[in-house]
C-alpha cells in the first residue's frame, strides 16, 4: 500500500514510475478525507494546490530533473506560513489570516518538489503538550483515541503516525517535535538551534524556537533535514555553518560510541514500564558496539521552572504584535484603541496562551525582573554548562523523551504545572539549544514510548546516525496502530 | 506566594489583556501556582554565573541598508478588514 511507505521509498517509487505523485496525493487526500474525522490531525487540507504541485512534480520527474524529495506529499504545522493558504497557529486570532508569503522550511521544500497536503493540528501559539489547546479542537491519538497524541505538534505526529503523510513538519520550543513523536511512536528530529531556519516560522519563544521533522524513521529525517536545513539571511540567528549529507553517514558503525544516561532522567516521575524500555534500548545499543556511562547533571532538576520563566517572557514579548491592526482578529466595536487592544487579545487568545502572556508580562514587569527573568537566564547557563561538561565524556545522551506514553484527553487540563511537567526530559535540550531525537523504542500499555537522543550542537549527522542504526535492529517504528491505518 | 486579584488585573492591563469578571478568579489562582513553581529558582547558587540570553554564543549579523523587498502594500493590508486610502483604521486617537 502506497501510504504505508517511507519517504525514501515514495523517492523509489516515483523514480521507478511505480506510481506518479498525483496517484499518491490523490490516495493520501481520500486517507485524510476518510480517517481525519476521528483524529481531527489536519486544521486545513490544500487538496487544489497538492494535486497541481504533484502535476507538476510528475513533469519534473519525467523530464529527469528531479531531486529525491520531488513529488514526495508533505503536511506542514499550521505555525510555518503558507503563501495563500490560511495560517492560524491554532488560534483565533489567526482564523482569518492568509499568509502573503512561504516560511523558509517552507520554500525551501517546494523548490525540491515537495507537494504540501495540508497543514496540521497544533496547541495555539504552539503552547502545550497535549494539542488540547487549539482553538479547532484536539487531536485524538491515532494509537487510542481517548488519548492525546502529544504537543504541541500533535496534528503532525497524529498524521504521521496514521499514514496520512509520510512525513510532517513541526516545531520545538521545549519538546514540541520529541514528546508527540513519543506519544505516536514515530520519529520526531529537533536540530541544533540556528540550524533550520525561523523565518516565517509564527513566533513563540525565540531563544528556545526550532523546526524540525515527523517522519517514520530517521532515515527519511535524514532526506527531509537535509534540504530544510542551511543558512537563511532572513533569520537573524540562522547558522553560517555547512550543512553535511545527513543521509550519507547514517549506517556508520556505532563500536566505541560513548552513551551518557542521564542519572536524572530515570527519577521517580519515570514510569517503571517506560524505564525498562529505555533500558532494554541501551542493551541494544550495547550489542552493537556502544559502552553505557551513568552521568550526573545536577542542574537539570530546574529545567522546567527556568523555561517557565524564560519561554512566557519571550512570548509576552512576540505576542505584543497582535493588537488586531493590520491583521488578525478584531473585537466588535471598539470604543478607544486600549479597549481594542485588549478585547482583540482578550477574545483572541484562548486560556493556556493567555496565561502564559501574563506569567511572562509578570516576571519581565519592574521590581521582579531581577528575581525571576535574570534568575532564569542565568540558571540556564548552568544548564547550559551541565551538557557542555558531559559532552567532554560521552558522545550522545540517551533516556526516555517523556514520564510515561500517552494521557487521556482532559487528564491534566485542570492543572497547568502538571502539564508543563510532561516536558521534563525535554526541555533542558531546548534551554541549551542542542538538537535532539526521538525514536520509537517500545510499547507501555499498548502505547508508544519513546528514547530520546541527545547530542552537542550541530551533531545531527551523529544522531541521525545513532538513531538509524537501531532502527536496523529494531521494528518499533513500523508498528502500525491498529487494523484502521494498514 | 499568593497574588492579589488587583495585582493581576495590574499585570493583565500592561499586557493589554481583557480578563472578564467570570475568569478572573481562575487566572488569580493559576498564575500564583506558576509563580509559586518557578519560585524555586530563587534557591539556586547563581552567585558569578553570566546569565545567558541566547544558545549560541554568535554576535548579531549587519546587513548593507539597502532595498530588498518590493512593495506589496495591497496584499498586506488584504489580512485586515480596517482600511482606507491605503492606511489603516483604528479607534480615534486624537480629539
Amino acid at each position: 500500500m502506497m501510504h504505508k511507505k517511507t519517504v525514501a521509498e515514495i523517492s523509489r517509487s516515483l523514480q521507478a514510475r511505480e506510481f506518479s505523485s498525483v496517484e499518491i496525493t490523490r490516495h493520501l487526500l481520500s486517507r485524510i478525507d476518510s480517517l481525519d474525522k476521528n483524529l481531527n490531525s489536519f486544521i486545513t487540507v490544500t487538496a487544489d494546490f497538492a494535486l497541481a504541485a504533484a502535476a507538476a512534480a510528475d513533469k519534473r520527474i519525467a523530464s529527469g530533473d528531479a531531486g529525491p524529495l520531488t513529488g514526495v506529499p508533505i503536511a506542514h504545522k499550521d505555525i510555518f506560513c503558507t503563501d495563500g493558504v490560511r495560517t492560524s497557529c491554532g488560534s483565533r486570532m489567526l482564523d482569518n489570516f492568509v499568509s502573503p508569503y512561504d516560511a523558509t522550511v517552507v520554500a525551501r521544500l517546494k523548490d525540491a518538489g515537495m507537494v504540501m497536503l495540508g497543514k496540521t493540528n497544533m496547541d495555539e501559539f504552539a503552547m502545550g503538550s497535549s494539542n488540547e489547546t487549539s482553538f479547532y479542537g484536539p487531536v485524538h491519538n491515532p494509537w487510542d483515541l481517548n488519548t492525546v497524541p502529544g504537543g504541541s505538534s500533535g496534528g503532525s505526529a497524529a498524521a504521521v503516525a496514521a499514514r496520512l503523510a509520510p512525513v510532517a513538519t513541526g516545531t520545538d520550543t521545549g519538546g514540541s517535535i520529541r514528546q508527540p513523536a513519543a506519544l505516536a511512536g514515530i520519529t520526531g528530529v529537533k536540530p541544533t538551534y540556528g540550524r533550520v531556519s525561523r523565518y516565517g516560522m509564527i513566533a513563540f519563544a525565540s531563544s528556545l524556537d526550532q523546526a524540525g521533522t515527523l517522519t517514520q524513521n530517521a532515515e527519511d529525517a535524514a532526506l527531509v533535514l537535509e534540504a530544510m536545513s542551511g543558512f537563511d539571511k532572513h533569520d537573524s540567528t540562522s547558522s553560517p555553518a555547512a550543512v553535511p549529507s545527513y543521509h550519507g553517514s547514517l549506517n556508520e558503525s556505532l563500536e566505541g560510541l560513548r552513551v551518557g544516561v542521564p542519572q536524572e532522567f530515570l527519577d521517580e516521575g519515570l514510569d517503571p514500564q517506560n524505564r525498562a524500555a529505555v533500558e532494554a534500548a541501551l542493551e541494544v545499543y550495547r550489542s552493537l558496539g556502544a559502552t553505557i556511562h551513568p552521568v550526573s547533571m545536577p542542574s537539570l532538576a530546574l529545567s522546567v521552572p527556568t523555561y517557565y520563566v524564560v519561554a512566557p517572557a519571550e512570548a509576552s514579548s512576540n505576542l505584543s504584535r497582535f493588537d488586531g491592526v493590520r491583521f488578525g482578529y478584531r473585537c466588535e466595536n471598539p470604543v478607544d484603541l486600549v479597549d481594542m487592544y485588549k478585547r482583540s487579545r482578550g477574545e483572541g487568545f484562548g486560556e493556556e496562551v493567555k496565561r502564559r502572556i501574563m506569567t511572562g508580562t509578570y516576571v519581565l514587569s519592574a521590581g521582579y525582573y531581577d528575581a525571576y527573568y535574570l534568575q532564569a537566564q542565568k540558571v540556564r547557563q548552568l544548564i547550559a554548562e551541565d551538557f557542555t561538561r558531559v559532552f567532554k565524556e560521552v558522545d550522545v545522551l540517551m533516556g526516555p523523551t517523556t514520564p510515561e506514553p500517552a494521557f487521556e484527553l482532559g487528564a491534566k487540563t485542570a492543572d497547568p504545572i502538571t502539564m508543563y511537567l510532561n516536558d521534563i526530559y525535554t526541555i533542558g535540550v531546548n534551554l541549551a539549544g542542542l538538537p535532539g531525537v526521538s525514536i520509537p523504542c517500545g510499547f507501555v500499555n499498548d502505547l508508544p514510548v519513546g528514547l530520546q537522543l541527545i547530542g552537542s550542537h550541530f551533531s545531527e549527522a551523529k544522531l541521525l546516525n545513532v538513531a538509524h542504526r537501531y532502527q536496523q535492529e529494531t521494528d518499533w517504528h513500523q508498528r502500525l496502530p491498529g487494523s484502521d491505518y494498514e | 506566594m499568593s497574588l492579589t486579584k488587583r495585582e493581576v488585573e495590574n499585570v493583565a492591563h500592561l499586557a493589554r489583556l481583557e480578563i472578564t469578571e467570570g475568569e478572573i478568579e481562575r487566572v488569580v489562582e493559576n498564575l500564583s501556582s506558576i509563580i509559586d513553581f518557578v519560585d524555586q529558582l530563587r534557591g539556586a547558587d547563581t552567585g558569578d554565573v553570566l546569565p545567558m540570553a541566547h544558545p549560541l554564543d554568535m554576535s548579531q549579523r549587519l546587513r548593507t541598508d539597502e532595498v530588498s523587498e518590493s512593495d506589496q502594500r495591497k496584499r498586506f493590508q488584504a489580512n485586515t478588514s480596517a482600511v482606507e486610502a491605503g492606511l489603516y483604521l483604528v479607534p480615534k486617537v486624537i480629539e
